[in-house]
């Protein structure tokens, strides 16, 4: 069937912000599915509330809308666009949910809108446990025996029949949220109720646990006319009970005969119909007993997923793309196959290599989690590597975590950092919870002479993968001279790892190998296993005989992305990446792109020039530099991931373009960097450096308190944190970092009550453009990726400005920046303090190219290669709306967490409100973060004395907008005094019910809470915790509540506006 | 990570691989071609239509799963040798009863481990199938250039013969059989016949060699012509056989079984490049215009412009146009190129069989 020609304009509906359990993968399908409709010739609308994505680009789509996801907002849209079609398949959960809404609403009748890709029919039965469960029992699978329940009643009187331990597991939830396993009656009852609330549609599925049950997924696509191929298959190492996001996965399953991977592939073929998806790609997950192999069906989604993602990314084959041309009419055989550009995309791809994929955790930045996996998602990123062995695969992946291990390693115990504490303690025992490290575990427990029965027995791991760890271990023990250099270097072993075994430096194992012109092959995944020639294929290293590859043609520039994603990393930086490849090629550069974040559009297979897919670690990247010698290599825009390596590189005589290493470095050495503020006279706030526990001592005794206190070298805040005396920064040394020469412990004032803002400017080394000045909405200490931003700034006089833009472009010149450049301040007052300079892209950079429509990272990469800001015609921003930047949090994943903000940053994804009034645009970013903003009810109020006076006429604006005000006692004395009507409350500890009962009882609505200072800070704790819990409004800042307020009179109007509309 | 003795692949344009020896020591020759599937190694070796030819696995793992007494598609083993990347030495399945090295060692299989198979793979591509020596004795290129030259090469290779049962055989699983099939036997995969006899059928294999009398004293309702190795013009008797019985019965057949139809039928049939070996093969079915996922092994193919007018094309390969399928209403006969019986490889195409018990039906 040819393309319809009776729909012209589609809406395709985003995921919203990255969240754990929805991460970006689904700006990799979502553009995928644009650029796929735009080339068919149909007017693409989106919306998207995530300013950090690629789709959100104004380029990709006719209309983008970075407005709420939600279902007034899409209708609004819908009134304005008149959309033929919506897609809401590309955009994970979020989007299915909302274009469920819709349609029970009426609205995709009432503007006569269709959904492509799916239907609602295939969406209920596949998302509503019930239906699914009789949707397979009528075609003859079997699943796990399990029972839908509505209430805790149910769930009691089920417990006669079910025994334990049980999945408890709510629909329509995302990620696994709100689901668990449950040991005992009482946990039991606790998880039944947890996920009753979590569930959009108050039901769960309890169901038999298949402990030690193998899971598997298979990847499948379906046409219009009823074609379905099987994408990939994957095996899960990690047996049922984790989370698939959360298991250490294989590409193709390695332990099924053909008869068994046939039997699953027809059933995975006849649930996809039996749902009825009618287009597109859908994930099906099989678990299988190791010991019969009885084989039941777990899940499916009808949508692309992480899983379509990283099999996408594995085989070659872009799902969502393909899933987007068979929505809009096309069937398998009317589409080519990209990769071999001559043979259809009706084929099932087959692969020669083994790809693994391993998750990302970032429980340092959680201490309140268990690190214990189960049923619930709580990793925040994840990489993939490509091998020709498992072993080589399996390796390359634990290198590509980013988070040093040199492959199946631990790192060298001279690295101090709170990893390798996480590492010390491991215990064999423990073998049986799954958690970051296990398999490091088992790796010891290998060591250890445990036998594989054991371990399979402790971990429901396939004995397969544990006698491929065991070759690891033996050829560790056994062949760890120099003359099994090459067995090592086949077997995945890097040139740290092999130094350690041999006792040689990496440089020497390096020099040693170049000697032997022992090099790596670089091999390509071309969809079919070397059946055809490939036209647009993406590499792997290996050590085999012959290259599948030549060095690029011409002039070629070396882009290093971000690797997987992690609290403090996320897709900003992948964004900048993707915009750089847009550069050079504008700059006229063919581009290599290098990363191993399968999620990313960064890794699509047709972006840069070539990619290869794998770790970035200076080995990797020093080997594929001498094979392609690319003209220079672009470190600023993977975030902190290339520039750990840039020195070393430099060392070796690779040109970076754009800022050098050696400035990057400078702006990271406090001393260095000292100097320079000396030099130009600039104001940074009192610090020390302590390489030594006199040397904290001794500072102590003269700083000015509150400090701030970190590990040198750590991103996003990492165990940073503000201490209000002595005791407690001589606590923090001792619980959280040790002083060394190496890495000293820094210790800066903490600048309290002070506005913050943020700068991202582009520099060609002799101009310097301000590209935006962002102030943040929480108070000063909060990490600048945890706070809300405004931009223009809705505070700052014309002399502060001036300062900033002198500031910064002083700095950006010192620090001889080639492309982009990020500084942050702290203003107090008159006084402009310097907190934090960073030559490089930063975590903003999307949200300000949002905001002004001028694509920085682009421009950054032309001046990295020689382009001059005078050729891009850049004006200072003058615009007449403004956007919010907010922070979303995972609180609700780690319950146990201190819900306030302080400089380590835990926030997983942002989202953006943009619009003329300023109230408006924080309206929309606080709904897009999912929060119900209510304009009537009871406001508690807990002011900080510094904050009381200017409170006043905010709260008073309050009570002219129907609320009725609860608050402390010294608030409620103060406001009294000053003629505001209010009632006061118990703080929690001071008697019942108190605030926290109130809130939990649904009689608080809205809770305005400007701690200050330590006691405050801590005590109040608990009243933010209920609040996330029970999503709450909660704004913990003056400037935020004035914010609030103002977006609660514009509540009645839905307003929407295409970027596109902004900069006409 | 055991000690294996040095091995060679040797080929004949003179590009050769070292690695480790794998199965038994010795040497062995054939006709060098890749399959691409990721499962089913234990089918494939054991599928007669590979005889006199060397697989290469483009999986890199084989072994993984072992080896277990029913994934087999005959007692032996057929391929002349077996080039992988890397064995599994422990397999881990539940339905695993022994590990590839003792199944290879078993069957006397003389195979090369650890080459670089996708650059084998990707050679064979480039320059066609050709024949090659895998050696564990001899490392001596001009020697092992000297026998490859005394290797036979597939075209013009009569290897159905060679590999028919000697004698027929007749199996039924039901008292009261529907059907009464007489199958020719070139090299027939078990799965054919299991698959037949799941349809409540009675199924005599006749040899290659059978007369078309002794067919026809059978009275069978319908003749099966099977998958097989080599050359099929080569198989010149077993088209004079199909001649004879056209038109006399509803006829179906498999690969080789489908060459030999076209054969009989006038067509041509041409020696591809490097053939198709896999699961994943993308075939359309002309009536219904739909795909099917097939498993396919075969080197030779029936032409595409030496049809007769009464020769309908029924499937088409979708990678290259090749002819997939082929129906002679006038004669009751049809055949496909590929293995509808899969094992290994999808199932998709099972329907392919029910045509034959419908036409046998219709027939009765």
């Amino acid at each position: 069937m040819p393309k319809r020609t009776d729909i012209n304009t589609i809406l395709v509906i985003g995921a919203g912000p990255i969240v754990i359990g929805q991460g970006c993968e689904f700006d990799y399908s979502g553009t995928q599915a644009i650029k796929a409709l735009k080339e068919e010739g149909y007017k693409v609308i989106l919306i998207n509330s995530n300013p950090a994505t690629i789709m959100t680009d104004p380029q990709f789509s006719d209309r983008t809308y970075i407005e709420p996801i939600t279902t007034e907002y899409i209708e609004a849209i819908i009134q304005k666009e008149k959309p033929d079609a919506i897609l809401p398949t590309v955009g994970g959960q979020t989007a299915l949910n909302v274009a469920m809404d819709l349609d029970d609403r009426g609205i995709l009748e009432k503007y006569n809108v269709e959904l492509i890709g799916a239907n609602k029919k295939a969406i209920e039965t596949a998302e509503s446990r019930e239906k699914f469960k009789e949707a397979m029992l009528a075609i003859g699978l079997d699943l796990p025996y399990g029972h839908t329940i509505q209430s805790l009643e149910e769930g009691k009187e089920l417990l006669n029949n079910v025994t334990l331990p049980a999945i408890i597991r709510p629909s329509f939830t995302l990620g696994g949220s709100g689901g668990s396993i449950a040991y005992n009656e009482e946990e039991f009852e606790e998880s039944v109720g947890e996920g009753l609330k979590e569930s959009p549609t108050g039901q769960v599925l309890v169901e038999e646990y298949l402990l030690g049950w193998k899971e598997y997924e298979l990847e499948l696509i379906r046409d219009p006319n009823d074609n379905v191929i099987i994408i990939c298959s994957i095996e899960n190492i990690d047996p049922m009970g984790i989370h698939t996001g959360d298991s250490i996965t294989v590409a193709p399953a390695m332990t099924l005969t053909d008869k068994e991977f046939q039997h699953m592939r027809n059933a995975a073929i006849q649930c996809i119909r039996k749902i009825g998806v009618d287009t597109g790609g859908s994930n099906v997950q099989f678990a299988v007993n190791p010991k019969d192999g009885k084989m039941v069906i777990i899940e499916m989604n009808p949508r692309v997923s992480r899983s379509s993602a990283l099999a996408s990314k594995a085989t070659g084959f872009p799902i969502a793309k393909i899933a987007a041309k068979l929505a809009v009419g096309y069937s398998l055989d009317e589409l080519k196959n990209d990769i071999t550009n001559k043979t259809l995309a009706a084929f099932e791809p087959t692969i020669d290599y083994i790809v693994t994929k391993v998750p990302r955790f970032d429980f340092e930045k959680f201490p309140s989690a268990s690190g214990k996996l189960g049923v619930q998602m709580q990793s925040v990123g994840e990489a993939m590597s490509i091998g020709r062995t498992f072993r080589e695969s399996f390796q390359k992946a634990f290198r590509s975590l980013e988070l040093n291990l040199p492959g199946l390693s631990t790192k060298d115990p001279r690295n101090e950092d709170p990893d390798i504490k996480r590492y010390r303690s491991l215990d064999i025992s423990s073998l049986n919870d799954g958690s970051a490290f296990r398999i490091l575990k088992v790796k010891e427990a290998i060591k250890q002479e445990f036998t594989i029965e054991e371990i399979h027995n402790n971990t429901g791991i396939d004995p397969w993968f544990l006698n491929e760890i065991a070759e690891i271990v033996y050829l560790e023990n056994h062949h760890n001279s120099l003359d099994d250099l090459e067995l090592l270097k086949k077997n995945g072993f890097s040139d740290i790892q092999v130094g350690a075994l041999t006792n040689h430096t990496p440089t020497e194992i390096r020099k040693i190998r170049n000697e032997r012109n022992l090099k790596p092959v670089y091999k390509v995944v071309d969809t079919c296993a070397g059946e055809f020639t490939a036209e647009t294929p993406y590499s792997y290293s290996t050590y085999e005989s012959t290259h599948d590859i030549q060095p690029l043609d011409g002039p070629k520039v070396m882009i290093l992305g971000g690797g997987p994603n992690r609290i403090g990393q996320g897709i900003e930086f992948d964004y900048c990446c993707v915009q750089a490849v847009y550069g050079l090629r504008e700059a006229g550069f063919k581009s290599i792109m290098v990363n191993c974040n399968p999620e990313t559009v960064s890794t699509d297979f047709d972006l840069a020039d070539r990619l290869y897919f794998e770790p970035i670690t200076f080995e990797d990247i020093m080997n594929i530099i001498e094979f392609e010698k690319p003209d220079g290599v672009l470190v600023q825009f993977g975030g902190q991931t290339p520039l750990k390596i840039a020195e070393q590189l430099t060392k070796e005589g690779v040109k970076i373009f754009g800022t050098s290493s050696a400035s990057i470095d400078l702006a990271e050495n406090r001393e260095e960097f000292a100097k320079i503020i000396k030099k130009l006279k600039i104001q940074i706030p009192e610090y020390c450096i302590a390489k030594n526990y006199d040397e904290m001592i001794n500072f102590s005794e003269v700083a000015q308190f509150p400090v701030l206190v970190r590990p040198s070298y750590v991103l996003g805040g990492r165990a940073m944190q503000i201490v209000y005396n002595k005791e407690q920064l001589v606590d923090y040394v001792f619980r959280s970092a040790e002083a060394t020469n190496d890495h000293p412990i820094l210790i800066d004032q903490f600048i309290e009550n002070a506005f913050e803002f943020d700068v991202d400017a582009l520099c060609d080394g002799k101009e310097v453009f301000i590209a935006g000045i962002m102030q943040h909405i929480e108070e000063a200490g909060v990490h600048s990726g945890d706070s809300s931003c405004v931009i223009p700034p809705y505070d700052m006089s014309d002399k502060i400005k001036k300062n900033i833009i002198d500031m910064t472009t002083k700095l950006a010149l010192e620090l001889n920046v080639i492309g982009l450049i990020n500084l942050q301040f702290a203003v107090k007052g008159n006084e402009v303090y310097v907190l934090e300079v960073n030559p490089r892209s930063s975590r903003t950079v999307p949200f300000v190219s949002k905001y002004s429509n001028v694509p920085l990272a682009n421009i950054a990469a032309q001046l990295s290669v020689g382009k001059k800001l005078n050729d891009f015609n850049l004006e200072e921003n003058n615009f007449n709306h403004i956007a919010v930047k907010k922070a979303v949090l995972p609180f609700k994943k780690f319950k146990n967490e201190k819900i306030f903000l302080g400089p380590e940053m835990k926030s997983t994804g942002e989202v953006m409100g943009i619009d003329s009034e300023p109230g408006v645009a924080f309206l929309k970013a606080m709904q897009s973060d999912g929060y119900t903003v209510p304009n009537e009810g009871t406001a508690f109020v807990s002011i900080s004395d510094i904050d009381k006076k200017r409170a006043l006429p905010i709260i008073r604006d309050l009570t002219k907008l129907n609320f009725t005000i609860i608050a402390t006692k010294g608030t409620a004395d103060f406001f009294t005094e000053n003629g505001i009507e209010c009632t006061s409350i118990f703080k929690v500890g001071e008697g019942r019910p108190n605030v926290v009962d109130e809130i939990l009882n649904d009689n608080i609505h809205l809770v305005i809470n400007t701690p200050l200072g330590a006691q405050s800070r801590y005590d109040e704790e608990a009243i933010g915790k209920t609040s996330v819990m029970k999503n709450i409004l909660t704004i913990t800042t003056l400037a935020g509540a004035k914010a609030a307020i103002a977006a609660m009179s514009h509540l009645d109007q839905v307003s929407v506006k295409p970027l596109q509309e902004y900069f006409k | 990570m055991r000690k294996h003795q040095k091995a060679i692949l040797y080929l004949e344009d003179g590009l050769f691989f070292k690695g480790k020896s794998l199965g038994v020591l010795g040497e062995t020759s054939g006709e060098v071609c890749f399959n691409t599937g990721m499962t089913g190694y234990q089918e494939i070796l054991t599928d007669p239509s590979y005889a006199k030819q060397m697989i290469v696995m483009c999986s890199p793992h084989i072994g993984n799963y072992g080896t277990n007494d029913s994934d087999v598609e005959s007692s032996n083993v057929y391929a002349s040798g077996l080039i992988i990347k890397n064995e599994s030495l422990s397999p881990s399945n539940w339905r695993s009863s022994s590990s590839l090295e003792e199944f290879l060692k078993s069957k006397k299989v003389v195979g090369i481990q650890d080459i670089d198979t996708r650059a084998l793979t990707i050679h064979i591509r480039n320059n066609g199938a050709m024949k090659g020596i895998i050696s564990t004795d001899d490392f001596d290129i001009d020697s092992l250039d000297k026998k490859i030259q005394n290797v036979p090469s597939m075209e013009g290779l009569d290897l159905a013969k060679e590999v028919s049962r000697k004698e027929k055989t007749t199996l039924c699983n039901v008292d009261n059989p529907k059907y009464k099939i007489a199958a020719i036997d070139y090299g027939m995969k078990s799965n054919i016949y299991d698959i037949l006899l799941e349809n409540e059928s009675e199924v005599t294999i006749f040899p290659a060699s059978v007369s078309s009398e002794e067919i026809l004293n059978y009275n069978p309702d319908g003749i099966f012509l099977s998958n097989g190795p080599g050359d099929p013009a080569a198989v010149s008797y077993g088209i004079e056989t199909v001649k004879k019985l056209l038109g006399e019965k509803p006829m179906f057949g498999i690969c080789l079984g489908h060459q030999i139809l076209a054969l009989a039928l006038e067509a041509k049939t041409f020696k591809m490049k490097f053939g198709h070996r896999g699961i994943n093969q993308p075939v359309k079915n002309l009536k219904t215009n739909k795909i099917e996922i097939t498993s396919q092994n075969h080197g030779f193919a029936v032409s595409n412009d030496s049809l007769a007018s009464n020769i309908t094309v029924t499937h088409t390969h979708l990678n290259d146009d090749t002819i997939a399928g082929i129906a002679c209403e006038d004669v009751q006969a049809y055949s496909v190129q590929y293995h509808p019986e899969a094992s290994p490889g999808p199932h998709d195409s099972r329907y392919v069989f029910d045509n034959f018990f419908k036409m046998m039906n219709s027939n009765a």
